[in-house]
């Protein structure tokens, strides 16, 4: 049969993007890719943290001419990536600290740049990566990452989000959705998990610094997420870049739902994938199937007290890294009966997302 | 070239001859116009090519100053008291990547209360984080100190922080002889790094360390700053060579070969006293000052040496232990282990406080009389201390100290001094 | 050693004063030290700001408390603050005032000190119509150059040029030479009356 195969029925799966042309194929298609979060790292099985950072990193060293330096946050990935006394990473990498990559990244900028001014170079030809996880970049690292931004340094911050402080117990970061349990907004009394009304929308205070480019993306579209980072690298400023990152740990899901779960998050409306330019959208992934957000929540743990099922007694374990304090689950106080209210609400909030991004193209009322 | 300028345009002006290429800087007082003159000399092209980057607070400083730095650029930054406090983080992880970062502390002190005026609060708050630390008694000092501290931190790849009294020196004109940029040059050659990132050797920089290396990583660094107690003096040695005058070093006395009572203390208040010493002597009281330059590594042993022949050491410093006592004090102490001889400790000038000759003369013949406590507090108001004392034992909801203590002190604007 | 204890209020250019003076010491080939009082800096508010000139290096860093020379920028401080404490018994004392030190309610003031070496000088006035501003500073230095000859108006006009550019710096120092003549006036008339 030599019907054309359209993309999204094989999407980044195709073993080796052989259906596809070679210009079209991923950079991690390709032999020559730099590798840069080399196999033996220790995350976790179905880390999406590693699988993002691996697809983000090689795709920026291909749109560098592996002519890029990283500076790392404390987190998971730092921890996986470096336990000593190995490291993982092929590139010039930096682990500072936990609240400051972003400042870190704008050091090595200002380094780069005057390097070049002294080989009478225009600018440098070595471009600056800073990353780090959902708590170094929304809270901790918030000052410096806003300074980074109103500076306009040219450094492409990538955020992995996981929605809490995993490496360190699953706690909750104000990256955390509503509802989610984490150890410290656990899934009991009258409104469990995290409380309504709280967190922060970071691509959208990115754009409100107005930087030259805001792009979010998740794990379950790789492609677009290389295609994202490559984009990135062809401009000079402050660039972000928000991947959703699923974390099987700390979600309390299968390791091998992590892809379908961020592509859920996509599907459901809850995490709009877009790009914007100087505080404006200029793309939207739309959603192609639309699906209730129950669909999303159900196979995570953490939400599993909107459910009102039986409780699985306990979490697995959290990473060992730092000191792998154990998130204990208790039967939520709407065991049996769940919390049908605090659904509508997260229903509501995609709706939200749906319009407010238009990420439907026919309007689509529930 | 002797010029007549502000201590802050002479520090300013001679972080630029060091040709920095990367400054950071986050304003606090009194480090403000060392800042502002940096980036004046950045912005109207004097000091080429350097990026001038107004980062978003002290923390931002010094983690910019990481980036730089272990990208291979000469990196330098300022800040004083709650700045310095707020980057410590960064701080304690420069040293500990062994980045050779040049900082200005604008000594202030460290609140509550808030207090933006001189003491030494702040540098000793980070005298275990691996920096080392250089203390100037003039401005001529301060400014020679920055010269020697870019050399001394890049051999040892080691930060270094240059300390100098707020206010006191920072705000105050004096003479002083800056250097030309060819000797400047020949002295200090261009940045080369230990360690660097460079896509062309990629190397990981910061990886955790766990039980197994930990204290031999700790031990390095411990180690590279005892090695400091020589490479220091021989800056010093090469700097008055090149330049003619003596400058920094590990320790300066003053009239103490035949003294019997030695005074011991850093900064500017070393030239009170050098003036309070030559009165004292006028009046026959064999009585000399030590200064001490390098304040990490301490440096025990030149200090023994200078000290071992005298009746009675007397410690003044701007700085103390809550609980404790001395800081200074407790360091010199430990230099004088197994000696016989008096030991006071003169706590002064918190705050700002005005340290007098008269004071200063007073307080050291009650200790030459032997009748001044082991831990004084010079000046101190015991008055309104006891009333704030009596206050809190009387009632419960006693009211914040500070304002309680400024009522009875009274308005401060009628007052000269 | 000469000190010199400057008062004024914040926003009148008492700490440039004292920077200027210590620059026209300097140029004239003498050390000089000069710094402000750290009080809380706010416009209005009483500031003292001092200069020390000698021949040697100047060790000393206390605030000067007997002071040989005190310049009074704003007479308001006269009866708030008392500008005169410590001041030595042959010491000059110049005033930013129209009126005299009788008028200023300074007499026992006179009394104590030596005559020749009291002045006051409406530098303000002289201020505004040189600059179109009431910053008597600079104008008061020409005033203390004339009082007491241990500075020269040529230094006190090296120092204005390189404090301020332009017509602003020509304006000061035709302000401070004024003042000067002003001073050398008072001065003589003293003397005459003196000598009668």
């Amino acid at each position: 049969m030599n019907a054309p195969v359209k993309f999204y029925q094989t999407g980044t799966f195709t073993v080796g993007n052989r259906l596809l042309a070679p210009e079209q194929r991923s950079v991690q298609a390709s032999t020559e890719r730099s590798n840069s979060l080399n196999s033996g790292h220790r995350a976790c099985q179905g880390c999406g943290e590693a699988l993002g950072a691996r697809y983000a990193v090689d795709a920026a060293m291909r749109a560098t001419g592996n002519r890029l330096i990283a500076a790392n946050a404390t987190g998971c990935l730092e921890v996986f990536s470096t336990p000593y006394p190995e490291t993982s990473w092929q590139l010039p990498w930096i682990h500072s600290l936990f609240g400051n990559v972003a400042a870190v990244g704008t050091g090595i900028a200002a380094a780069l740049k005057v390097k070049a001014a002294k080989a009478g170079l225009g600018q440098s030809a070595v471009r600056v990566l800073a990353q780090g996880g959902d708590g170094g970049t929304t809270d901790i690292g918030f000052g410096c990452l806003s300074g980074m931004f109103e500076r306009n340094d040219d450094v492409l911050y990538i955020c992995y989000d996981n929605e809490a402080y995993m490496n360190t117990g699953v706690q909750r970061s104000s990256a955390t959705p509503y509802a989610a349990r984490t150890a410290t907004t656990m899934a009991v009394g009258a409104e469990p998990g995290a409380e309504r009304g709280k967190g922060k929308n970071l691509p959208l205070i990115a754009m409100a610094h107005q930087i030259p480019y805001v792009a979010t993306a998740t794990v379950a579209d790789l492609r677009d997420l290389e295609a994202k980072v490559e984009k990135a690298m062809t401009i000079h400023g402050a660039r972000y870049l928000h991947i959703l990152v699923p974390c099987p740990l700390g979600w309390g899901s299968a390791s091998h739902d992590t892809i379908k779960l961020a592509r859920l998050a996509r599907e459901t409306g809850i995490f709009p994938v877009f790009e914007a330019e100087h505080g404006e959208v200029t793309a939207v992934t739309k959603i192609r199937h639309r699906v209730p957000v129950d669909e999303y929540l159900r196979p995570q743990k953490r939400f599993a007290h909107l459910f009102g099922k039986e409780v699985a007694a306990q979490a697995p374990a959290a990473p060992a890294a730092q000191g792998g304090a154990s998130v204990l689950a208790r039967p939520g106080a709407g065991a049996g009966q769940g919390h049908p209210e605090m659904l509508a609400r997260i229903q509501a909030d995609a709706d939200r997302n749906i319009r407010r991004f238009k990420l439907l193209d026919e309007p689509e009322v529930h | 070239m002797l010029k007549q300028i502000e201590g802050s345009r002479a520090v300013a002006e001679a972080v630029a001859l060091c040709r920095p290429d990367v400054i950071c800087a986050y304003p606090i007082s009194p480090q403000t116009h060392i800042v502002e003159g940096l980036g004046e000399l950045v912005k109207d092209g004097t000091l080429t090519p350097c990026e001038f980057i107004n980062v978003e607070s002290e923390f931002a400083a010094m983690s910019v100053a990481i980036g730089s730095s272990a990208t291979g650029a000469r990196t330098y930054t300022a800040t004083a008291s709650q700045g310095l406090l707020f980057m410590a983080e960064a701080v304690y992880n420069a040293s500990g990547l062994g980045l050779p970062i040049v900082m200005t502390v604008a000594n202030r002190a460290i609140g509550a209360p808030i207090n933006i005026w001189n003491d030494h609060s702040d540098s000793m708050s980070q005298r275990d984080s691996g920096w080392i630390q250089l203390f100037a008694e003039s401005n001529q000092e301060a400014l020679d100190l920055h010269i020697q501290a870019f050399k001394l931190a890049e051999e040892l790849s080691m930060p270094v922080m240059v300390c100098m009294d707020g206010f006191i020196l920072t705000h105050a004109y004096e003479r002083v002889d800056m250097p030309a940029q060819a000797e400047v040059d020949a002295f200090l050659p261009p940045y080369e790094p230990r360690q660097v990132l460079d896509p062309a050797e990629p190397v990981s920089i910061g990886a955790m360390v766990g039980p197994e290396a930990f204290m031999e990583v700790r031990y390095l660094a411990h180690a590279k700053q005892l090695s400091a107690l020589e490479v220091i003096p021989r800056i010093a040695h090469e700097f008055q060579q090149r330049f003619g005058r003596r400058s920094g070093g590990l320790v300066r006395g003053y009239r103490c070969e035949d003294a019997e009572t030695i005074v011991v203390a850093l900064g500017s208040v070393i030239g009170t006293l050098k003036d309070t010493v030559d009165d004292m002597r006028e009046r026959g009281v064999l009585i000399g000052v030590l200064g001490l330059q390098s304040f990490r590594p301490f440096p025990l042993a030149a200090v023994r040496a200078a000290l071992q022949h005298a009746k009675r050491v007397v410690v003044l410093e701007k700085s103390f232990s809550v609980g404790l006592g001395g800081v200074v004090s407790t360091d010199v102490r430990l230099a004088l282990s197994g000696l016989q001889l008096h030991g006071y400790t003169v706590v002064a000038g918190l705050g700002g406080r005005a340290i007098t000759k008269a004071s200063l003369e007073r307080t050291l013949r009650e200790a030459i009389a032997d009748k001044l406590p082991s831990l004084t507090f010079m000046d101190l108001d015991w008055r309104i201390v006891n009333r704030q004392l009596e206050r809190e034992a009387q009632v419960r909801r006693s009211g914040p100290i500070a304002e309680n203590l400024l009522r009875d002190v009274g308005t401060v604007a009628s007052k000269v001094s | 050693m000469l000190q010199i204890r400057i008062h004024g209020r914040g926003g009148q250019g008492v700490v440039t004063a004292a920077e200027m003076l210590s620059i026209a010491a300097f140029h004239q080939g003498r050390h000089a030290q000069a710094f402000p009082s750290f009080g809380s800096e706010r416009t209005g508010a009483p500031v003292v700001a001092f200069c020390r000139i000698d021949d040697a290096e100047i060790r000393l860093r206390e605030p000067i408390l007997a002071p040989d020379v005190l310049i009074v920028q704003d007479p308001t401080l006269l009866h708030q603050v008392d500008v005169f404490q410590g001041l030595h018994a042959e010491g000059y004392v110049l005033i930013n005032s129209q009126r005299s030190f009788h008028d200023l309610g300074l007499a026992d003031i006179e009394q104590r000190y030596r005559h020749e070496r009291l002045a006051t000088v409406p530098a303000t006035e002289i201020a505004l119509r040189h600059l179109g501003r009431p910053l008597p500073n600079a104008v008061l230095l020409g005033g203390f150059a004339a009082l007491s000859g241990l500075i020269s108006l040529d230094a006190v006009g090296h120092a204005i040029r390189a404090k301020f550019a332009g017509k602003v710096a020509q304006a000061n120092v035709a302000a401070a030479a004024e003042a000067y003549a002003f001073v050398r006036q008072e001065l003589e008339d003293l003397a005459h009356a003196q000598a009668d």
